[in-house]
């Protein structure tokens, strides 16, 4: 009486349905060589996690050493590269691909009713230049490293430390070329490819915060590419623009890095902010408050975010007047990030609300993106920030952003399409509690790092004075702790993969096209294109509680 | 038509959705393009502004000959494209094959020209660095470094605008354009115009100022 | 274990600053409320089986999205327009001010006082006074950090940063480099040791400076052969230096440029970067043959250059370059 005897009496037919996980190949090159979607974005996810956990690692180490305040667990010379380390790697490694390529790509041509983004050949292609570029890096990290920082500073970097630089600014280079062809497809897929009667106005919002972030990508990536390059040149033959030997001014470098770098956070953080309001319309139940707001907002955003990059440099002697400028619009970008908050709160307002993991992951980034947001605007106070620079103080508040906005984000989408990208359900209590754990560890580690900064702990210390060390513990005691909130996915996720139940097409009843068919989806997305004739997110709190109840 | 019918991707709905999406592909590349090169264009306006002085000094180390030679060639070969996409659009495929030739081989004049150029150059020690030539103020090095990188990067353009037209060629050759689908030629044809405004760019900036004061 | 959360208040400045952090905290704290507030409210009192009006009602969307943009806006430009006036204060230097020359290199932090006392990663100033620190770097991007005194300047190779501050309690402070600058980055600390003015002079005194930084200046004048074309009659046409400093300089281009202590440095430097109208480009550059200690003395003796020529002691033998 085993299923086994069952099952052998089933037709062929319905034995397994046909996904995108079995349809093209099973064997490791059709995996390698897809040009689908939803296996890119496997690719990616199983990539970014690698990076994740080598720069996680450095970040152990770092808050390992500073339990103390002398630099006795490894030398300057580590410590130094293992802050670059865990910069380089969690920016441009993990951060900027995490959402857009993992979740970007499995669910935007879903989302629009598309078979598969415009250019799927040039989607593979940018996965294999992210991780060439990633090859490279790890290969400055293994052959000495890089000490430099994230921030590749001149002349530092172009004339005074060590050649592995050129390899790591390369490694960048490419991959950042990926991104570029990432962002190319997903504006053009969004342009072309969307499904009758889907008008920019009936978008989801991921999608607007997608294109949003596509549009950074395309614009700012290629000057970062610029910059990397002119200092390496420089590293390599001595022949720069950055050199005050030869009258080139070192800080040059500066407005040319942070001209892509501002944007670049945006590009960090606009995907989450499209992944929560998702969530949050969903596990509310409730249509959004002030759609037409929060889908510019993320235009607002990225316009704003290209004309503030000086505020990274209020202390280098610029002009006071552009110091006057770039105060104003760094107060001004606040505004639309301010938008979406407020709307994410309405739009709670006589909702029908669950607390699933991926809201509780919603709910968190609120909450730390207010307090990242709120920070921002300590630092872009001109006399403040002179304090406030190159301290923890902005340290606290970018990873307040990045960790607090961005990867609480992308835990909450990854949770939210997991059913639809594995087709299997994760355990929900261990997730939820695992959210918990992230939350509580997260804040621990961080908050008091505003302390200390205001105090004047400086960044990138090795060693410090000794009052600052009870900050430095409390700080290395939420890591530990939010490192069991991140793993701890990491093992339910992989468990899933082989024992969790097996997910129906639409385990939350969401509205939105990729809700529409199986989990997981069969290679082309949908039998028939779709068409769209409402808005989205048409739920209704009264029509769910009458569920509830009755 | 079965050529047609093939020349479309699983991915789009019709051929008139993949010419869009194709057309808007290149565009939105070359947008990434001038940003690119833009970082260069920067520091070259910064530092011209702050040296005016050693800049024109510097400037006119350039071979004004060779610099004005390839912006005619250029600029013809500019013209000689676009016949070429209009020979496709008209499906005249000898004409396409004949004018993408010589595009091509205008695109290697180009190369060779700046060969030649490359070279005087460095005979006259215009290499930045310790062998530079001493009767120029050091920040002429920063004018020729801008000089080395931008036309070097431009010159990588347009080898990689050769080889894209040579394949372009082949394929003319064995007949797969027509009225109907030549969507490759127009964007190669996108791509070659911009390379040559980068060019028009380049020209006065590296070699016209202060020729003549 | 010592818990503490402000840094001392080593200036009035500090106090100002101060005072705007905890307003930027009462905005915090107040949208943290005004958004945290509702939004647990609606957790708690809409929560998914919890009988509540949940009909939507008839709401002036637009009329609400125009407000809560509005009213932060008006309270953000009030603290813009706070934070930038405060700002502006601190890059402007008062008049009567002292002036103390820091020099930053991997890993130190060289000074130097007018009355010629060096100080390596300590600097001893009198309380009550303006001090002017004159920044340079020998090699990297430093970044002179005073948290006491809540000011900041990053420190640039290739020119000159200045900053200021009126310490007015008496004490030891840090002073810490915040650029990061290479191995030893965390080791580039130091301390600002403010004390009465008599207690300073005494400490002057105590130092045994062997000449004042005017005098340096002046021996190196002499040795680099400077004299030889600036100074008394000479074959080669120089510009004058007599009350130079300060003063606006017409260049051959057209341009005019105030003769600050960058444009000076810069003259030594790179000589034929900014050329005085009517003269021609012959000064020899002496980039390598001076270290930035040399050049800030140079500096402090050409300032110190009144409007009366005065001959450099020892003029009558003088090099010609």
């Amino acid at each position: 009486m085993s299923t086994m005897t069952v099952e052998s009496f089933r037709p062929v037919a319905q034995r397994k349905p046909k996904t995108y996980l079995t349809e093209g190949g099973r064997t490791l090159s059709s995996w390698l060589l897809t040009t689908d979607h939803k296996r890119i974005g496997i690719l990616y996810l199983y990539s970014i996690i690698v990076y994740f956990f080598i720069a996680a690692v450095a970040a152990a180490l770092i808050r390992l050493e500073l339990l103390t305040p002398q630099g006795d667990m490894v030398t300057s010379e580590t410590y130094n590269k293992l802050f670059t380390l865990h910069g380089v790697l969690m920016v441009w490694f993990f951060l900027i691909p995490s959402i857009p390529a993992v979740l970007g790509n499995f669910v935007i041509p879903m989302m629009i009713g598309a078979r598969d983004v415009a250019f799927p050949k040039l989607n593979l292609l940018s996965w294999y230049l992210f991780n060439a570029g990633g090859l490279l890096a790890l290969y400055s990290i293994i052959v000495g490293g890089v000490d430099t920082g994230w921030t590749f500073y001149t002349p530092y970097s172009s004339s005074f430390s060590n050649w592995h630089v050129v390899t790591m600014a390369a490694g960048i280079f490419v991959a950042g070329f990926g991104t570029i062809l990432t962002g190319l497809n997903f504006i053009i897929t969004i342009h072309r490819m969307r499904a009758p009667g889907l008008r920019w106005h009936r978008m989801p919002l991921f999608l607007w915060s997608l294109y949003s972030t596509s549009v950074i990508m395309v614009l700012a990536t290629p000057v970062l590419a610029m910059t990397l390059a002119l200092m390496a040149l420089e590293r390599i033959w001595g022949l720069g623009l950055f050199d005050p030997k030869l009258g080139g001014d070192p800080v040059l470098f500066q407005h040319l890095f942070w001209f892509y770098s501002h944007p670049a956070v945006y590009i960090m953080i606009l995907p989450g902010m499209g992944v929560v309001s998702e969530l949050i319309t969903c596990f509310a139940r409730k249509q959004i408050f002030g759609y037409h707001y929060v889908a510019y907002s993320s235009v607002a955003i990225a316009i704003l975010g290209f004309l503030v990059w000086g505020h990274h440099m209020f202390v280098t002697s610029q002009s006071v007047y552009a110091g006057f400028a770039f105060s104003f619009l760094s107060f001004m970008v606040a505004v639309p990030s301010g938008v979406k908050v407020f709307n994410w709160t309405m739009t709670l307002f006589r909702g029908s609300i669950s607390f699933q993991t991926p809201m509780l992951y919603a709910l968190g980034f609120i909450g730390l993106f207010v307090v990242g947001g709120l920070t921002g605007l300590f630092l872009a106070s001109l006399a403040v920030d002179v304090h406030l620079s190159d301290t923890y103080f902005i340290v606290a508040h970018f990873h307040y952003i990045m960790v607090g906005g961005m990867v609480t984000a992308f835990m909450g989408g990854l949770h939210y399409w997991w059913p639809k990208i594995s087709g299997r359900l994760y355990p929900e209590r261990l997730g939820q509690i695992a959210a918990l754990i992230t939350y509580i560890g997260f804040n621990l580690t961080f908050f008091p790092q505003f302390v200390m900064g205001y105090l004047g702990m400086p960044r990138r210390y090795h060693a410090y004075p000794g009052e600052f060390q009870i900050y430095h513990i409390l700080s290395s005691a939420g890591a530990s702790i939010l490192a069991v909130g991140y793993v701890l996915p990491l093992l339910y996720f992989l468990w899933s993969l082989k024992y969790g139940k097996r997910a129906p097409a639409n385990p939350w009843n969401a509205t939105g096209l990729e809700w529409q068919t199986t989990s997981p989806p069969p290679k082309h997305n949908f039998e028939e294109t779709p068409v769209v004739t409402g808005e989205p997110y048409q739920y209704s709190p009264e029509a769910e509680e009458e569920m509830v109840h009755g | 038509m079965a050529e047609a019918r093939t020349a479309l991707a699983e991915q789009f709905e019709d051929m008139p959705q993949q010419l869009e999406a194709s057309r808007q592909g290149m565009w939105t590349f070359l947008a990434t393009e001038v940003l690119f090169f833009g970082g260069m264009f920067m520091g070259y306006i910064i530092y011209r502004h702050i040296y005016p002085e050693a800049f024109g000094a510097a400037s006119k180390h350039t071979i004004v000959l060779y610099g004005t030679i390839n912006t005619a060639i250029l600029l013809t070969s500019s013209l000689t494209m676009a016949l070429a996409v209009h020979a496709a659009q008209e499906s005249r495929q000898r004409a396409l094959f004949r004018w993408l030739l010589v595009t091509v081989f205008l695109g290697l004049c180009f190369l060779g020209v700046k060969g030649l150029e490359y070279h005087e150059d460095l005979d006259e020690h215009l290499w930045p660095g310790a062998h530079f030539r001493a009767d120029l103020p050091p920040q002429s090095q920063i004018f020729w470094f801008l000089y080395w990188s931008m036309t070097g990067l431009h010159a990588i353009h347009v080898t990689v605008g050769v080889v894209v037209l040579s394949m372009m060629a082949r394929m003319a050759a064995r007949g797969l354009f027509s009225t109907h689908y030549h969507t490759p030629i127009e964007i190669s044809g996108l791509y070659w115009h911009f390379v040559d405004i980068v060019w028009i760019y380049l020209y006065p900036l590296l070699y016209l100022i202060n020729r003549y004061s | 274990m010592k818990f503490p959360i402000f840094p001392p208040q080593g200036s009035e400045f500090s106090k100002e600053v101060d005072y705007l952090y905890f307003a930027l905290l009462a905005f915090s704290l107040l949208m943290i409320i005004v958004v945290g507030g509702p939004m647990i409210v609606f957790l708690f009192k809409y929560r998914r089986g919890k009988p509540a009006n949940r009909r939507w009602p008839h709401l002036p969307a637009n009329t609400i999205e125009i407000t809560w943009i509005g009213i932060p806006v008006i309270l953000m430009m009030g603290l813009f327009g706070w934070a930038a006036d405060l700002y502006f204060k601190q890059q402007r230097v008062p008049s009567g001010a002292m002036e103390i020359n820091a020099i930053g290199k991997q890993w130190m932090w060289k000074i130097q006082h007018p009355e010629g006392n060096r100080e390596i990663n300590e600097l001893h100033v009198p309380a009550g006074r303006i001090i002017k620190m004159t920044l340079a770097s020998q090699d990297v991007i430093h970044s002179f950090f005073l948290p006491a005194f809540r000011i900041k300047k990053d420190v640039i190779p290739g020119y000159y940063t200045t900053e200021w501050f009126q310490p007015t309690r008496l004490g030891t402070y840090h002073l810490f480099c915040a650029e990061y600058c290479g191995t030893q980055h965390s080791g580039m600390v130091g301390r600002v040791v403010v004390m009465n003015p008599a207690d300073y002079q005494a400490w002057l005194a105590a130092g045994h400076p062997q000449s004042t930084l005017v005098d340096e200046g002046a021996k190196r004048f002499r040795e680099l052969g400077c004299s030889g074309c600036h100074m008394g009659s000479s074959v080669v046409r120089a510009p004058p230096l007599e009350g130079l400093f300060g003063k606006p300089v017409p260049l051959q281009t057209g341009q005019v440029v105030t003769a600050d202590e960058g444009y000076i440095r810069d003259s030594i430097i790179f000589p034929n970067s900014q050329i005085v109208a009517g003269y021609q480009p012959v000064m020899p550059t002496f980039q390598g043959h001076v270290t930035e200690e040399e050049l800030l003395e140079l500096i402090a003796y050409i300032k110190s250059l009144g409007s009366n020529p005065s001959p450099p002691p020892d003029a009558t033998t003088e090099s010609q370059p």
